[in-house]
């Protein structure tokens, strides 16, 4: 009994040793390090408009509809998402619908049906990334099909040129990390930066 | 799928062998250094003290598992109390007390290396309990799993001794001189690739739109280091390693692979080291590795088909998954982590298709050895080569032995009863959580996000997950609720104990025997046919057992 007490007792006073050193030690460490040689990403990658305001992060995708939810044409559109009301920060989150759950069924019908009025494309030209919503609900990026389907009604809605707004998608599109690490995609928000720029001349 | 793609998943899968090839050897040989060497650092040294151990002093398997059963209780305890006294401590955010029920399952679930959230970490823990309590278990809960696999190393290893080493000795060891210099290290590599690292609470900025965005912020690369190194798998954020603040690009997407991989694939050399023949730690790899060819492949192929209504309706099976890692970059992460204990996910395995999302839960059903978890996956790998021996020795009519242990009666109860914890806790809990009236009405009304055979799916990949301290979910199940909660945390803790005394049990057993001598009928079990062989044993004593259960699962809703 007294042996089996004393045990417990070693137990506690290695926890709290080990909270101490792995718990606070550690973390304050590495937030030191990392505040003090990597500071841009240690606080969110954040990207700035000219002027410098800050306006999101980089890798946090972000919503491009108006109060209503309705898309707004001058923006290039993030894929749908599962997160809170679509692209809340603050509650990260996939549909975890199922393969053959009805309800996302349906969703990708309405969407294919949606997006392909809102471009003016054919339905059968919607690529998939555009139909379903990602793992995080945060996804910054959108495949470069998805893009390219979207110069057409962003140059209209902007009254640019339309082979301007295609050559900048083509800038924009980054390649596979290493050439083969991942799917080659476009960041919305970067995208989007960029296209205000071109607007503005 | 265009030739383009499939050549870059395969170059990813030749990034990552390459990777774990070139750290095999100095990573396995140097934690076979960290865990017999004689010197003590002058911090262990230190920390013995405040300890009050006597690190010269070796333990039985006895006094060893009754500390390690101490050591795991008080850890539950405390996680269990930071997380219902968060309202009063700093750094909280201004959240409130965790309910009873979740502060329960999840010290369960972060003390026994399992890291299953049934909770949505940004609307539930503050920074300090993420810190102070999930971090110090990923820690913690991996260096148990290390000692326990370098417990039954020496038992192999040694001759008729009472002894298998010191459980604070072994603990402080794993801790200092394994997992927290990789961490501090691979915790900068991940801050470089974007993942954030501040004590600052969420921002919110104003986007081009007028609108709000949120930015969720916190110590997220000190975790997630750990996290992936000690196959732990509890992400600081609800989307786990499918979001961008954790996983920010598809490079840091392989090296979170390759960082879940690292310490289960060197122990192979490590045991090879410490028993004094590298060539058994040569065969236990290859046996992991047929294994894993054969998983990524099936997971692989079955997700860029992406058959299934939805996935064929949408033109690829990309619900659940992010651009930037590609539908490969998502079959690979999600292999690695359910072949590992790690649970970590980089898309949403409720999302994927039948036969995908079957593949994780077949791989956690297998008892995750290839690898498996840190330590976990190789004692659970050992306990399978004794079953091997033993069916050679009853085919050819020989005594059985293993590297000159010979396998008796007591050695074969104790590998039939770790074979039997696994099955026994999930097919149970499943059928319980549909069997119960009340309990039953909870789990179909309230748990199930997807009605039908999806459900089921559900259901079972959460006690095939939890029994196995894998973590990963099919995250459409609630599981927050009266039954699921408790229910899980108790197959959490059983699953990861009633295992864990029983290979301490062996090695004790093993220890106190004298070596065999080498003959012309020894069974070597170094060789291709062993590997074979072993691989059988696997597949037939796991994988069959939950044939039936599959059935009524993932595979009529793959069929129908």
């Amino acid at each position: 009994m007294r042996t089996l007490l004393q045990t417990h007792l070693t137990a506690l006073r290695a926890l709290v040793v080990a909270t101490l050193v792995l718990g606070l030690g550690y973390t304050l460490l590495i937030t030191g390090a990392a505040q003090a040689l990597l500071p841009a990403q240690a606080n969110g990658s954040l990207v700035r408009e000219p002027e410098g305001r800050v306006v999101g992060s980089a890798l946090i995708g972000q919503s491009w509809s108006d109060e209503q939810g309705e898309p707004l044409p001058e923006w290039f559109q993030s894929r749908p998402s599962a997160a809170g009301d679509g692209y809340d920060g603050g509650v990260s989150s996939g549909s975890n619908l199922g393969p053959e759950n009805e309800d996302l069924i349906a969703s990708i019908e309405e969407r294919r049906a949606a997006v392909a009025a809102f471009e003016g494309v054919d339905p059968t030209d919607v690529p998939a990334d555009a139909l379903t919503a990602s793992g995080s609900g945060l996804d910054p990026h959108i495949s470069p099909a998805y893009a390219q389907l979207q110069v057409a009604r962003v140059a209209e809605a902007r009254g640019l040129p339309e082979a301007e707004v295609a050559a900048l998608v083509e800038r924009r599109i980054a390649g596979r990390d290493l050439g083969f690490l991942g799917d080659p995609s476009v960041n919305v928000l970067e995208l989007n930066l960029a296209l205000d720029e071109l607007a503005r001349g | 799928m265009d030739t383009t793609t499939i050549l870059a998943g395969l170059g990813q899968i030749a990034a990552l062998l390459l990777l774990l090839a070139l750290a095999w050897r100095p990573v396995g040989d140097a934690m076979a250094r960290a865990l017999s060497s004689e010197r003590h650092l002058a911090v262990e040294r230190g920390a013995y003290r405040l300890l009050g151990v006597d690190p010269a002093r070796e333990q039985s398997w006895q006094a060893y598992a009754r500390a390690l059963l101490a050591f795991s209780l008080i850890s539950v305890l405390l996680v269990y109390l930071l997380q219902r006294t968060q309202a009063l401590l700093p750094l909280s955010n201004g959240l409130p007390a965790v309910p009873e029920p979740l502060a329960f399952n999840t010290a369960a679930s972060f003390t026994t290396n399992t890291n299953w959230q049934s909770y949505s970490p940004e609307l539930t823990m503050g920074h300090l309990v993420q810190l102070g309590g999930l971090t110090v278990q990923n820690f913690v809960s991996a260096a148990v799993g290390i000692v326990v696999a370098v417990a039954l190393m020496r038992g192999i290893a040694r001759e008729r001794t009472g002894t298998i080493g010191s459980f604070w000795v072994d603990l402080t060891r794993a801790c200092v001189r394994i997992l927290l210099p990789i961490s501090a290290l691979m915790a900068l590599l991940l801050v470089l690739g974007g993942v954030v690292q501040t004590l600052s609470p969420f921002g919110t900025t104003e986007s081009l739109t007028g609108g709000q965005a949120t930015v969720p912020l916190g110590p997220v690369a000190s975790q997630e280091a750990i996290k992936l190194l000690g196959t732990n798998g509890g992400g600081f954020f609800n989307a786990n390693s499918a979001h961008p603040f954790e996983n920010p690009t598809a490079w840091t997407s392989l090296l979170q692979v390759f960082l879940l991989m690292l310490i289960p694939v060197a122990l192979t050399r490590t045991f090879g080291t410490m028993i004094g023949d590298r060539r058994q730690g040569l065969a236990i790899l290859g046996t992991m590795g047929v294994l894993f060819a054969v998983s990524l492949a099936a997971a692989s192929v079955a997700e860029s088909i992406g058959a299934g209504t939805a996935p064929e309706l949408a033109g690829g099976a990309m619900e659940g998954k992010e651009v930037r890692f590609g539908i490969l970059g998502s079959a690979l992460y999600g292999t690695a982590s359910t072949l590992t204990s790690t649970g970590a996910v980089n898309s949403m395995h409720d999302s994927w298709t039948a036969f995908g999302g079957m593949m994780p839960m077949l791989n956690m059903m297998l008892g995750e050895v290839a690898p498996g978890g840190v330590g976990a996956g190789l004692y659970g790998m050992l306990v399978l080569a004794v079953i091997a021996v033993f069916v050679a020795g009853l085919l050819v009519g020989r005594t059985p032995e293993y590297l000159g242990k010979q396998i008796g009666p007591r050695e074969m109860k104790l590998a039939a009863l770790y074979i039997l914890v696994g099955p026994a806790l999930v097919l149970v809990g499943t059928a319980l959580s549909f069997a119960i009236p009340g309990v039953r009405e909870s789990v179909v009304g309230t748990s199930i996000w997807n009605p039908g055979l999806h459900g089921l799916s559900e259901v079972l990949y959460a006690f095939t997950s939890a029994a196995n301290n894998n973590g990963s979910a099919f995250a459409g199940l609630t599981a927050s609720t009266d039954w699921l909660a408790p229910a899980l945390g108790v197959t959490m803790l059983l699953g990861r104990y009633v295992p864990i005394v029983l290979v301490l049990a062996l090695a004790g057993t093993l220890a106190a025997q004298g070596r065999r001598p080498v003959t012309v009928g020894t069974l070597p079990t170094h060789r291709p046919l062993f590997v074979g062989l072993l691989v059988g044993v696997t597949l037939v004593v796991t994988a069959l057992t939950y044939f039936p259960i599959l059935t009524l699962g993932p595979i009529a809703e793959g069929l129908l």
